[in-house]
């Protein structure tokens, strides 16, 4: 069990970084409490693999320290660490039995063969691999490759944290389900502090307590599934997270009302006092906006361009004056024919100054 | 639609083996039909059935040569396989070292094999090769047009110099297919640069060193042109292995037992191949108890 901080890392594969540019991950400053199971989200190349490469030890940064409990772990070797690490595609022994690559971690340790030998049953036991254990793990399907990553991390006692990076690439649909679940009860079981590295928004929600948003080398918000929904820090936590994105829209500001090419909406006055200077932009998730077949105050016209079903509601595209809106319908409730309003509700309409929200 | 069923398809298949069978058959059954008669001369020939190769199999020339061969061949692999994968492990990943050491390495590939011959009869020459007459300055007799001990070496090293960058190159292919997540995680798990040769670079190598084994084997097997040039096969038959003694044979007009040992020696070849194929692919799969 540990605690785990990174504090102020920076790290660039380049050996002379100059410019912000030249870093794949810039000053993250960061605390995983022990016994968290967090999901690190973002898209392709953003620094997500970069910094679990860290926290495990794989790569040393350029900047910073690394803490377990408040031990510095910065210049110490993987194998060093407790940490074990589940990658992308399975990586097995192949010429190994479940049972050996199982065993390989404690084995290296020189740890005694009793002792390996109860906790390889202990663990295959968990991952339901107690079948296969004299078979050769070359021959098993991906699911079952995987839980013997999982595992080689799982029977070391001393492990204080796993990181995954994006382990169920490889798997099928319906078994990815049940792996998750699997790494849940194994995150309530064992206490571990789990991070898992992923760009399905789907995966990170159902299995983390907390997510962590990554773009272009930077922590943007780590907070709950829902906070990220309702109060997204940054433009791109809003588009990011939720199918289909926030709205997002470009305007001025004019009092407590923001200005749009297409029309003016009032916005919560605390928050409009609090806004300052900078270049501004109104978000609101598909779900909150209205449509209606009259106008009204804090309402934009728009024509209804098309509508798709997704069972229990249907997502509207409307064609308003600034840009294209994609509105959340409930089923069964009418959408007016061609022309119509959209009606922005001041307290679930968010504004962002210079792409960061305005709290 | 109706099916429509005839074989026809098998036509399309005709030009290739019209060529296989001028390139291939023909010629082989030739072989086939040499190994089984007495060739007198011209239409002049007698049916002998199997007696060319009851000859052959109880020629103690035939045994002497083939222990050599089943020696020579052996060390061979003992030798460059080990020795290729380990300059193949030592190599550069990337960058101009990797490209220059590839360019090196595969220098002795290009060069052609009587060329080969004569660089080494110079080399190697008592009096006046650079290697002769340094290790008869050592105080080392040294000559291997006179003694067969200093033959043996000799055709050895030049086997070696000449073949062991295939096995490099190939082993190097092999452990750079090897995906970065292997070594990470062998990191975690606290292998040891021995565990992860073993466990890791070693099965993974398993395709192409199985390649390297036979291409290896069937061309030493099979080796001619390094003992001709250097020797002709002496001194007096110590480096006269399968093939020398085949072309001996066969330019003696003995066409008959020649070509009954052409079969044998071909059966031999097909023979070990498959069982190297056989062990190379069994061994560190299936299931243990």
């Amino acid at each position: 069990m540990a605690k785990i901080e990174l504090e102020n890392i920076a790290h660039s594969y380049r050996p002379n970084p100059t410019s912000d540019e030249d870093y794949a991950l810039k000053k993250v400053q960061t605390v995983w409490e022990d016994g968290g199971a967090y999901a690190l989200l973002g898209s392709s190349g953003c620094g997500k693999t970069t910094m679990l490469n860290i926290i495990s030890g794989l790569l040393t940064p350029s900047q910073g320290r690394v803490l377990f409990d408040g031990r510095d772990v910065t210049t110490l070797p993987p194998e060093k660490r407790n940490i074990a690490q589940v990658f992308q595609f399975p990586v097995l022994y192949d010429t190994m039995t479940v049972f050996d690559n199982l065993a390989f971690p404690l084995r290296n340790r020189k740890v005694e063969e009793g002792e390996v030998r109860s906790r390889v049953h202990e663990v295959a036991d968990i991952l339901d691999l107690t079948p296969y254990l004299s078979k050769r793990a070359s021959g098993l399907a991906a699911d079952a490759k995987q839980k013997i990553s999982l595992g080689r991390g799982l029977v070391r006692k001393d492990v204080a944290a796993i990181l995954f990076d994006e382990p169920l690439t490889v798997i099928d649909p319906h078994l990815k389900w049940q792996l998750r679940r699997k790494l849940k009860e194994i995150h309530q079981q064992f206490g571990l502090t789990l991070i898992y590295v992923t760009h399905d928004q789907t995966e990170a929600m159902t299995f983390a307590d907390k997510i962590v948003i990554m773009y272009d080398g930077a922590l943007l918000q780590i907070g709950s599934p829902d906070e990220l929904f309702e109060a997204p820090a940054h433009t791109f936590v809003g588009y990011f997270i939720g199918s289909p994105g926030m709205n997002l829209l470009p305007c001025t500001l004019d009092g407590n009302r923001a200005v749009l090419d297409c029309g003016s909406i009032p916005l919560d006055p605390n928050v409009a006092a609090r806004a300052g200077r900078g270049e501004f932009q109104i978000g609101i998730r598909p779900l909150y906006l209205e449509l209606a077949d009259a106008p009204r105050d804090g309402a934009v016209p728009g024509r209804v361009v098309s509508r798709e079903f997704e069972g229990s509601s249907s997502i509207v595209t409307v064609e308003s004056g600034c840009s294209k809106l994609k509105i959340r319908v409930p089923e069964g409730r009418a959408v007016p024919g061609d022309s119509c309003w959209v009606v922005f509700p001041p307290a679930r309409t968010k504004l962002f100054r210079d792409r960061f929200l305005v709290k | 639609m109706e099916k429509w069923e005839n074989n026809r398809a098998w036509f399309l298949i005709l030009p290739v083996f019209v060529i296989v069978a001028f390139s291939a058959i023909v010629p082989l059954m030739t072989v086939v039909n040499y190994s089984v008669q007495d060739i007198l001369g011209p239409g002049q020939r007698i049916f002998v059935g199997a007696e060319w190769f009851r000859d052959m199999l109880t020629n103690s020339r035939l045994h002497d040569a083939l222990v050599k061969q089943l020696i020579f061949s052996g060390l061979v692999l003992l030798i460059e396989i080990p020795l290729g994968i380990g300059i193949a492990l030592t190599m550069p990943a990337k960058g101009w070292t990797a490209s220059a050491c590839l360019v090196l390495l595969a220098l002795p590939l290009l060069i052609p094999w009587n060329v080969i011959g004569t660089i080494w009869i110079i080399f190697t020459r008592p009096d006046i090769g650079l290697l002769g007459a340094s290790i008869n300055n050592l105080g080392l007799a040294f000559d291997h047009t006179a003694n067969p001990f200093d033959a043996w070496v000799t055709v050895m090293l030049m086997e070696v110099w000449h073949w062991t960058p295939l096995v490099v190159l190939l082993a190097y292919a092999g452990l750079r297919s090897i995906p970065d997540a292997y070594y990470q995680a062998a990191k975690i798990d606290g292998a040891s640069r021995w565990a992860v040769f073993r466990y890791i670079q070693l099965p993974k190598m398993r395709g192409v060193l199985t390649i390297a084994v036979l291409l290896r084997f069937m061309d030493s097997f099979l080796i001619y042109a390094e003992p001709f040039v250097l020797t002709g096969g002496g001194p007096g038959n110590a480096t006269t292995f399968l093939s020398i003694y085949l072309v001996k044979l066969s330019t003696a007009m003995d066409l008959g037992p020649a070509a009954a040992f052409s079969i044998i020696y071909f059966l031999i070849v097909l023979l070990f191949c498959w069982l190297f194929y056989q062990a190379l692919q069994a061994v560190g799969t299936g299931d243990k108890s």
